[in-house]
């Protein structure tokens, strides 16, 4: 089976959709001939032409905003934001628009796309380029958020992202992109969108993680017991596996790089709360990025959750 | 190195019938005698709407209703011209669109009285929800006509907003991109003068907002928003050229809300009665009365029996809005996925609290 990273896992996914299904059209800047600044989106505009990858302005509202108007008319766009970082001044598109027209028009149109963004710090790049704001898009009724931890799941992800009825986040840790190597079949296999996987399991404590953090968390707890739960879609999230898994170990470790304030943590711990606290045998613990602006590359890891803090974390509840 | 004047850009209005009623026969666009009456129906009709959704907003029987009075040459005249097969993306102030597109009242009524139901476009028009954020939509229009284009598709998209709207960062992309990708797309703006109390004056030191279309690379036209005839044959115009490949046109619809910003506003703490009074000498409608008249279209029987006919309709209409069944709690979660979340479902069928 050929073995890919990340980047070709997602470019294999759209060129396969592309082939599939002829709804789908691709917009952004940069995607066309510059195969889009980390390469997603290479070979695609001599395979498909201008008609459906569309390089646009600069201008990220008006690329969510006429993505919309895309799959209101019955098109798949995939609308490409360089950096999550960017992704602020479409909001309102988002939030206003991608989210509410089906509801606001009780089922009579719907807007079917998939906003991609890579995301996350620890690439060395300028400022707004390492944002991890995931949980602003789970507070959006009507859109779904998903977030890919490898190229293999990355790529199922994808597919099912693009036969999904509905607007799909679809975050892509850029410090992953290259970093993972696995293999990733041709052809067509879907992961579904709001189930997690179990990466590991264990008995001594549940350790919930999506994204770039998977990844240290994994290498961080090799000598531990520890189950790994893999969120992949954050919004809606698989609350059956994570309270599953809570049950089972009665001790929670959330790791996310995004600030600990209204993070996604927060919402896995209510839930936990709410549903399992009699299963509990400690606090629920997060680590977390501090509440600060993501820093620059020589500060970065001051901020990013490292080995240590996950090892603390896990230390301090298996005493309980 | 010489200094030379590189472009020089003119921008045209159209005017064809005046507020006596008297039309330029040499631009009078080609409506037959029945066409004409139609329009002069229509608008009746959406000022009837329009006195009503106004009055039954005051008995508490529908909502915040924003009112189009003044405005109604421009929107039905624009909607006259187009087909049932085009896109159209309205703002919030478009009553006289809906009429004219034949947009079932009593669903313009369960609307704005708070029931989503009513933004159900019927099976066959292709008009889009009414759009609260002002300016936003105008990128929908945009992708809309790309995805036309995309699937060869003879329709055109129209967008619909007001003076305000130009003065948002949405108005410059979506007529960017649209100018970039020549799009068959007609962006119709009602300036209408006020952004609730805000003047024309405070949302662009451009002379005209007509012109702004000439910096995204395609024609802005300026008409007399309260010329039936001339809006249509603006967006005629407008509407050919997108057919036909010719790219998008702006049409500045130069009108006036007489009314306040909605039910909601009280337009007397920031303009003068004399400003309102002034415009009201322009009215849409009884120009085209005059103009009838002279031709010989217009009775006082064939108005007796119209304001009738137009009476019924609304009375139907709000009738048929009062009578439907009740929402219910349940429908809050149909419709915000294809397939209801876990969560929703417990939230559907539990209490409010149901949901963890």
């Amino acid at each position: 089976m050929p073995v890919r990273n990340m980047v070709q896992a997602i470019n294999l996914a759209l060129r396969e959709e592309m082939e599939r299904d002829d709804r789908i059209v691709l917009l952004g800047e940069d995607v066309g001939k510059d195969g889009g600044v980390f390469r997603i989106t290479e070979g695609l505009l001599e395979m498909f032409g201008e008609e459906r990858i569309i390089d646009t302005p600069l201008a990220e509202s008006g690329i969510v905003g006429a993505a919309v108007g895309m799959a209101l008319y019955g098109l798949m766009p995939v609308a490409e934001i360089q950096f999550l970082g960017f992704i602020y001044p479409a909001f309102d598109q988002i939030f206003s628009h991608a989210a509410r027209y089906r509801s606001r028009s009780r089922g009579r149109f719907s807007c079917p796309l998939v906003i991609r963004a890579p995301y996350g710090a620890g690439i060395k790049a300028p400022e707004l380029h390492e944002e991890s704001c995931e949980a602003f898009f789970c507070h959006m009724p009507g859109v779904k958020v998903v977030v890919p931890s490898g190229p293999y799941v990355a790529k199922g992800l994808l597919i099912s992202a693009l036969r999904d009825p509905d607007p799909v986040i679809f975050l892509e840790p850029t410090r992953l992109y290259r970093m993972i190597r696995e293999e990733v079949p041709d052809g067509d296999y879907a992961v579904p969108l709001g189930q997690a996987r179990i990466v590991r399991e264990g008995s001594d404590v549940t350790v919930i993680a999506w994204g770039s953090m998977l990844e240290r968390v994994v290498k961080s707890l090799e000598p531990y017991d520890a189950e790994i739960v893999d969120l992949l879609t954050l919004s809606p999230f698989d609350e059956e596996t994570v309270l599953r898994s809570v049950a089972k170990t009665g001790r929670v470790v959330i790791v996310h790089e995004a600030p600990r304030t209204c993070g996604f943590g927060a919402e896995l711990a209510a839930t936990i709360a709410e549903e399992a606290i009699l299963s509990l045998r400690g606090p629920v613990l997060r680590v977390a990025g501090p509440d600060v602006p993501v820093p620059l590359a020589k500060l970065v890891e001051h901020y990013l959750p490292d080995a240590a803090r996950i090892r603390a974390a896990v230390e301090e509840l298996l005493r309980y | 190195m010489p200094r030379s004047v590189i472009e020089t850009f003119p921008v045209t209005r159209l005017d064809i019938l005046d507020a006596e009623g008297n039309a330029d026969e040499t631009l009078l666009p080609p409506l037959s005698r029945e066409d004409t009456l139609r329009l002069y129906e229509l608008l009746v009709l959406s000022r009837a709407f329009d006195g009503r959704a106004l009055s039954l907003q005051r008995e508490g029987r529908i909502g915040t209703y924003p009112s189009i009075l003044g405005q109604e040459a421009a929107q039905v005249g624009s909607a006259f011209a187009l087909e049932k097969s085009d896109w159209v993306f309205p703002s919030f102030r478009e009553t006289g669109m809906h009429v004219a597109m034949g947009y079932p009242l009593d669903l313009l009524f369960r609307y704005w009285a708070g029931d989503e139901r009513g933004l159900v476009t019927p099976e066959g028009l292709n008009i889009l929800p009414v759009c609260v954020s002002v300016g936003t939509h105008i990128p929908h229009a945009v992708g809309a006509a790309m995805a036309a284009r995309y699937r060869k598709d003879p329709i055109a998209v129209v967008a619909y907003f007001g003076d305000g709207a130009t003065s948002k960062g949405d108005f410059h992309e979506g007529f960017n991109m649209a100018g970039v990708y020549r799009l068959p797309v007609v962006f119709i703006c009602q300036n209408n003068q006020w952004a609730i109390s805000v003047p024309r004056g405070r949302q662009t030191a451009a002379a005209t907002i007509a012109q702004k279309a000439i910096a995204y690379g395609f024609e802005g036209v300026q008409v007399d928003g309260n010329d039936v005839f001339a809006v249509y044959d603006a967006t005629r115009q407008a509407l050919e050229r997108a057919r036909s490949g010719g790219g998008p046109t702006f049409i500045e619809c130069f009108t006036y809300r007489i009314s306040h910003h909605t039910t909601a506003d009280d337009a007397d703490r920031y303009r003068s009665v004399d400003e309102v009074e002034e415009w009201k000498k322009r009215d849409p409608i009884e120009r085209l009365r005059r103009f009838l008249e002279k031709r010989g279209f217009w009775t006082v029987e064939y108005q007796r029996e119209l304001e009738h006919r137009t009476r019924d309709t609304i009375d139907q209409a709000v009738r048929e809005a009062e009578s439907a069944a009740p929402a219910e709690r349940r429908e809050i979660f149909l419709s915000v996925f294809e397939k209801r979340t876990p969560r929703q479902i417990r939230e559907m069928e539990g209490g409010a609290d149901a949901g963890a």
